[in-house]
Order: C-alpha cells, then structure tokens, then sequence
C-alpha cells in the first residue's frame, strides 16, 4: 500500500486553532503523525527585558484568551514567593473563584467545539448557550468576558460583593441544571459512544511518560492535578481529582463534562468559605531569586520559571502550556487510527496554540 | 532569596541522571533555558513524581551542543526544538529536528531569546 501525506491544519473546518499535522496515511489509516508549529509564534516570555513585573501581568494574560486568569495568577503568585509577599485570605478565595469560572466556561467551549466535530451540533449550541452565562459573570465582575484582569502582586484588585456572590451562585444553579441536562447526551448516547469510545487510546503508562497534562493525563486514569498542591485557597476547599479510566476520547469528554459540574461545586464552596478582608498586600521592593510554580488551567499544569535579580526587569520568565505538553501524547494517539477520527482525537487534548506558541 | 533546589549535572552525565530519574518514576515536565552571560548557557530539566518536584541544571558554554535527552524521553522533543529555535542552543542526537524551524521561519538566522548575545543558527 503507498502511503501519502495528508496536510491536516492549520485551517480546518473543525479546528478553532491553528494546529497542523502532515498525517502520513495508508489507505485510510494513519500511520505516523508530524506537528509543524509557528503559525501564531509570539514570543512573549522576550517581552520580560522590556516590561518590569508589574505590566507582564497584562503580557502573560494574553498568552490565553481562555484562561487569561490562571496565567496571571500563577505569574504573581510565583512572583509573591519571590519576594515573601503574604495574601490576603480574602484574595485568595477570589482567585479560586475567577480561576473555576474560567474553567466552567472552557470546558463548555470545549464540549460544544467537541460535539461539533462529531457532527452533533445542536448540542454545541446547547453547550455554548450556557457558556454565555459565565461570560456574563466574568463581564460583571471583572469588566470583561475574555481577558479577566483581576490578579495584581499581592493579591486582587476586584472584589465581590455581597449581591454579586448571591447572583453568581444563582446563575451556576441554572448554569449547573442546563448541564446536566445535557449529561444523557454526552456520555450515554449511542452515538457519542459510537464516534469516542475507544478512540485515539492513550495507555496510563503513555500518558504518564510523555508529560500528559490535564484532562489528557487523568483520562487515561492518572490522578494528577495541580490543584492537589493546595494552592491559593484550595487548602480550604474539598477537592478530589477526576479520573476516568480507559484512556480514550469518551474518557477525556468524561473528565471534562464532570469537570464542568466539579467546578461549579467550587465555587459554591469557594463563596461560602471566604472570610471577609482586604484583598491586597502593599509591598516594596523587587523580584530576586528562581522559583518553578505551577497551577492547574483547564487544559492541564501549567508552569512557570521565574528568575529575579533585584531589578524590576526579571531576568526570565518560562512558560511551560498544557497544551505544548499534550503534543507528544497526541502524536502518539493517532496512529492506528482512520482518518475520519483525526479532528475528534485532535480535539480531544483540547488543543490551545495560543498557549503553546506564546 | 528564593532559590532553586537543584542537581548540577554536566554535557557527560545529563543523560545518564535523566535516564536515573525515569527508571525511578519521575516524569518530565519540561526544560528551560537561560542565557546566562555572553559565555554561557544553562538549561535546567525540571521532573516531578507524586506532585514532589527535582530539577537538574546544566551550565555549559555557548556554542556546545549538548547531548539530546529525546532518545530517553520522547516527550522532550518538541521542548529541545523550541530551545533551538530561540537561544541556538544544538542537541546532539535530537532525533525529530526542525533544525530551528518549529516556531520560525527559515529566513530567521537570528536566534530572538537571547539576552546577551545574539546567537546565530548553526
């Protein structure tokens, strides 16, 4: 059988990113995956010799549009370690809250973009239907649906009020309730199982060797996120990971549906348990020293590498995406597999290129 | 200070602690790159295991190509391209190289992330 090179990428009617694979195929199987990069190549982490610590909050915000939060959190609180910066209880339970939020609304694009793929598209609109609630929640709060600016060395500078939290809690009842609806859909359905189960398998052992990261990783049954490590106020909220066993697209659909729901369980519990405070730290001084920090974004763990020298300027900043970390893994997934598969498998590591090409 | 618990290793024995650390159950997470001086380079190799964390750091002078960790672990292949593509730093035995061409084009000689000097592709 010959075999041929199939371009898959980087405009494609399934993908909402610029990713592209040379699928090398036989008949209609592929045989071997190759991922070319560079179509919305940045270089954001150079922009640390000309922008002090401060304003590369706004920089690492725009690595991601969708979780333009995690970023900035995991930015300043690697920057507060630095420089022994204490934060207020207060701020962060606040950041729990932007940070879950954000992880709702992700996971909902994610699951509608993924029912497209599948063809399934009324349960895309459904899906992305009741996104628009946490987009409206992140505009009343933090001024803005995408880039939520709250984050700041030492804490937060947005609040909650009282009203607000009601009215966020109202709205993840209704938020929780249409999702819900939709469970039957997207793990029962004959269908669904049909174009997932079993697809694009990435063993337990693979995905742990070849640096899987987030959903990718405990779809193939490893218990690993980086909220485990108690960061910012997850030492003060019930939190188990979730896990679903056989490694395939169902199994990484699955994490991510109940994901969504978990979510909304924090930040209930997030509400609940935030004592009243400032919500910031005044502080003098400058960055000096290495530290590696991470926290979970709603692809996987994400990393920073921050080196200080005293200055303003810090000497390097490393960002290390879910998504750069779920290449290999993806690659590995593809072959075997046909060629109709390859937008859902693709899709199923939730690729963001933004994050990966910075 | 805040600093960074590391294991110092050198262009001979990196590849042999990588290898040690994945027999032992450690996972990659990925690799950085500094540019240290307008002499050196350091590359540190950050592993954790059960949410603990280990990191190896390497400090080699510029224009050494240092040994390739791909072959021990795939999952570092995409992450030694990229180092290549902004500080010029070259992997011996990289087995899937984009020789400088993973993020940018093939007219761009210059390598964009270095600090001190600016490197040129070899």
């Amino acid at each position: 059988m010959a075999r041929t090179i199939i371009p898959f990428g980087p405009q494609h009617p399934v993908l909402p990113e610029p990713i592209h694979l040379k699928l090398v195929v036989e008949d209609e199987i592929v045989k071997e995956a190759l991922p070319q990069l560079g179509y919305v190549h940045r270089g954001l982490e150079k922009l640390t010799e000309i922008r002090d610590f401060n304003q590369m909050i706004q920089i690492v915000e725009r690595v991601c549009g969708i979780c333009s939060k995690i970023h900035a959190m995991c930015f300043c609180q690697g920057v507060e370690e630095m420089m022994g910066i204490e934060v207020p209880e207060r701020a962060k339970f606040l950041r729990v809250i932007w940070s879950e939020l954000h992880r709702i609304h992700s996971h909902l694009l994610w699951l509608g973009l993924y029912a497209d793929a599948f063809g399934f598209e009324s349960v895309f609109m459904q899906f992305w239907r009741i996104r628009e609630k946490i987009m409206d929640i992140n505009e009343a709060t933090a001024g803005n649906r995408v880039i939520v600016s709250v984050n700041v060395v030492g804490g937060t500078r947005a609040d909650l009020s009282p009203e607000q939290c009601n009215w966020i809690l109202q709205e993840l009842d209704w938020v929780e309730k249409e999702t819900k609806r939709l469970q039957a859909v997207m793990l029962d359905d004959y269908t669904v199982k049909k174009r997932t189960v079993g697809v694009g398998v990435l063993t337990r052992e693979q995905a742990y060797a070849l640096g899987a990261a987030g959903p990718t990783l405990r779809g193939s049954g490893v218990a690993q996120d980086m909220r485990q490590f108690k960061y910012a106020a997850f030492d003060k909220i019930d939190f188990a990971p979730v896990t679903a066993p056989d490694g395939d697209c169902y199994s990484r659909g699955k994490v991510r549906f109940l994901e969504t729901l978990q979510s909304v369980d924090l930040v209930r519990q997030a509400i609940s348990r935030m004592p009243q405070g400032e919500i910031a730290t005044k502080f003098k001084g400058n960055p000096e020293g290495e530290l590696v920090t991470r926290v979970e974004q709603p692809r996987g763990e994400l990393l920073y590498y921050l080196k200080g020298n005293g200055t303003k300027f810090l000497e390097r900043v490393r960002i290390r995406t879910p998504t750069f970390a779920n290449i290999p893994p993806l690659l590995a997934m593809l072959p075997g597999c046909e060629l109709a598969d390859v937008p859902v498998i693709a899709l199923s590591i939730d690729p963001c290129i933004s994050c990966t090409e910075r | 200070m805040k600093t960074l618990d590391t294991i110092t290793v050198t262009p001979e024995t990196v590849v042999g602690e990588v290898a040690k650390l994945v027999t032992s159950g450690w996972r990659m997470i990925t690799m950085s790159c500094v540019d240290l001086s307008p002499e050196q380079f350091e590359v540190l190799y950050h592993f954790d295991k059960e949410l603990a964390e280990t990191h190896l750091r390497l400090t080699f002078p510029k224009g050494m190509a240092i040994p390739s960790v791909t072959p021990t672990l795939f999952m570092a292949v995409l992450v030694e391209n990229e180092i290549k593509d902004h500080f010029g730093v070259c992997f011996d035995g990289l087995p899937l190289d984009f020789d400088g061409k993973l993020y940018l084009e093939e007219e761009v000689k210059a390598t964009p992330f270095c600090k001190y000097s600016t490197g040129t592709k070899q």
